[in-house]
């Protein structure tokens, strides 16, 4: 081998190194932000759900409280009556705001988007305009306005002489919250749909139009099937934050008694965790919690696969 | 008639020439409806109705909150402002600055990293690739919230709870804006130019900042709205975190600001004007940036 060869093997053999090493160097400030902060909560978590405190003697000076394995207690004990009718509540509260959030969210962009409406860039920036307002300052508005001594709405309604409910009634506080959160994602939804309609070129609704399509059977044969990546997305978006819903409970109970400390299951996890102290099972509930969001995304996105593109496969 | 086509005429100079067999019948579609009209504007002012209310109730002193229709301006907005900027010796700008800290540095940060991973992503081949994206793409799955508690816990074992750092770190990475990155690098950053520059013997990192970084703009643009609204509006993590409430941020303070009002009312004004103020900065930068914001990448997100 001569020296020129033995230089060139080494060369190349370098140059697979760094075609490896540079990428790798370029996303480790990605690889490592991600390991400790996403990877090590949820490994973390997974130990704690799985430890208890164990208080030996009168629990008092060091070393009288360790932490040993529990097996599944903490799951069993994060079961409890609370935690599943949080649980059954949160799937009430997304069946009321998932399906109209986006029915009228629909509604909205097909509507702007149609040559025979007026005041569209209007009703665009209006209806858009509640996504820059934060969850909690949202809650606080509504909040006032669910207020009879403050609302507007009670005033009108006492002049016309109807004898209107209370919104943050026991009964009635799932709507209160639902329509806080209804406020806030129905414009964004609406945009994430419109802009998918207006990428649609223009000729395939004149080729319609022209075999006598109404605008009507244009929406619902041509326009929403198109969307339908659009609405597949919001729609998981929007299932997966319903079962987050943690601010809008949170900054409405000073204003009604009708909100337990466990009206969601976030909700009763932070209670665990920092009123209770006990965080092997507000761990637990942390765990079942992503697992059943997950899984809720993945057979949501199984379903309408088969659904929406079936024919293919 | 004529009134009726002018406008059009004048946006669209051009293709007149060749519209008029078409036009009767575009124009019988054309013709506005009242009722689609009548539902956008409804929807509207669904949507204007708690923001006009806030804007009223922010001119009224502690008295007319709840004796005045509450609709009605009154003239106390100064006073009010005065008093809120009073209140703990300004805390509430305190508050202000702690989120746009929160916020722009974050939103910053994290729209960088996710722009350098997509584009590594999306233009090396190397071993190891598909991996590493799909464990980012589970990321995408586990939302934000359900790591809040977790992240304390974590927090609490190096001390660093209660800390401007506690807020800001966990907020950087993004799986969502890394696939939002890949996928407009994918797109907008040509094959050739990056081997043209390498050709030449630039270095990576400098094809990067000088080369792709430029290309991608209104993609960064993108992701960088997404992740400032998100830590802007995020309520769970710095709840968790923060103790002292000269590190909270808008959102927490006001939702501990209506705590202390519900025992006394006189609070309630200052909320009201607080949660006016917070609401403005982000209307503002939307206004601003709203013509670089590509929606349209969200939604290919889910390219079944």
């Amino acid at each position: 081998m001569t020296t020129l060869a033995r230089e060139d093997a080494r060369r190349s053999r370098s140059a697979r190194r760094s075609r490896i090493a540079v990428p790798y160097l370029m996303l480790a400030p990605g690889i490592v932000l991600f390991v400790l902060f996403m990877a090590a909560p949820i490994l973390y978590t997974l130990v704690l759900s799985f430890q208890k405190t164990k208080v030996s003697g009168l629990g008092l000076g060091s070393g009288s409280r360790s932490t040993v394995f529990a097996g599944f207690e903490n799951y069993v004990a994060a079961l409890d009556p609370d935690f599943v009718a949080s649980v059954l509540r949160v799937l009430l509260y997304g069946l009321i705001l998932v399906p109209t959030m986006l029915l009228l969210a629909l509604l909205f962009a097909l509507l702007l988007d149609s040559k025979r409406s007026r005041a569209t860039s209007f009703s665009r920036v209006a209806i858009f305009l509640p996504y820059a307002v934060p969850a909690v300052i949202s809650s606080l508005l509504w909040g006032f306005l669910y207020l009879p001594a403050v609302s507007p709405i009670y005033w009108v309604l006492e002049r016309l002489g109807i004898d209107a409910p209370e919104i943050l009634s026991n009964q009635l506080v799932i709507f209160a919250i639902a329509n806080i959160a209804l406020w806030g994602g129905v414009g964004f939804n609406m945009i994430v749909m419109y802009t998918s309609l207006r990428a649609v070129p223009s000729d395939i609704y004149e080729a319609a139009r022209i075999d006598g399509a109404t605008e009507f059977q244009i929406a619902m044969r041509i326009k929403i099937p198109i969307i339908t990546p659009a609405l597949i997305m919001t729609a998981l978006f929007s299932m997966v934050a319903t079962l987050q819903v943690f601010a809008e409970p949170t900054t409405l109970r000073p204003l009604t008694n009708s909100l337990s400390t466990s009206w969601t299951p976030l909700m009763k996890v932070y209670r665990d965790a920092f009123t209770r102290d006990d965080i092997g099972s507000a761990a637990a509930s942390s765990i079942v919690i992503a697992l059943a969001t997950i899984l809720i995304s993945f057979v949501f996105l199984r379903v309408v696969q088969r659904r929406a593109f079936g024919q293919e496969d | 008639m004529a009134i009726d086509t002018t406008p059009r005429t004048v946006a669209t100079p051009a293709p007149v020439t060749r519209i008029p067999p078409l036009a009767p019948r575009t124009r019988s579609i054309e013709r506005p409806s009242v009722v689609a009209t009548a539902v956008l504007i409804v929807g509207a002012v669904y949507c204007l109705f708690p923001i006009l209310w806030v804007v009223m109730a922010s001119t009224k002193s502690g008295g007319e909150l709840f004796s005045t229709f509450t609709l009605a301006p009154s003239t106390h907005f100064l006073d009010n402002l005065t008093q809120l900027s009073a209140y703990r010796d300004g805390l509430f700008w305190r508050w202000m600055l702690n989120t746009a800290l929160y916020a722009g540095v974050g939103g910053v940060l994290s729209t960088y990293v996710s722009a350098l991973s997509g584009y590594v992503i999306a233009k090396f081949t190397f071993p190891g690739k598909k991996t590493v994206f799909s464990i980012l793409l589970m990321g995408v799955l586990v939302p934000g919230v359900i790591l809040a508690i977790p992240q304390y816990l974590l927090f609490a074992q190096f001390n660093l709870t209660n800390t401007y750092w506690a807020v800001l770190l966990p907020q950087i990475i993004s799986p969502y804006g890394i696939y939002l990155a890949r996928i407009y690098a994918a797109a907008s950053v040509p094959n050739d130019i990056i081997e043209a520059a390498r050709t030449e013997g630039a270095r990576e990192m400098y094809v990067f900042h000088r080369i792709a970084l430029p290309m991608m703009g209104p993609g960064l643009v993108t992701i960088f709205l997404f992740q400032f609204v998100a830590i802007w509006n995020n309520f769970m993590l710095p709840y968790i975190m923060l103790g002292s409430d000269s590190l909270f941020p808008l959102t927490v303070g006001l939702n501990g600001l209506l705590n202390q009002g519900a025992s006394t009312p006189a609070l309630y004004t200052l909320v009201i004007t607080g949660a006016l103020l917070s609401v403005i900065p982000l209307v503002l930068i939307f206004l601003v940036l709203q013509r670089y914001w590509r929606v349209d990448l969200a939604a290919g997100a889910v390219k079944a």
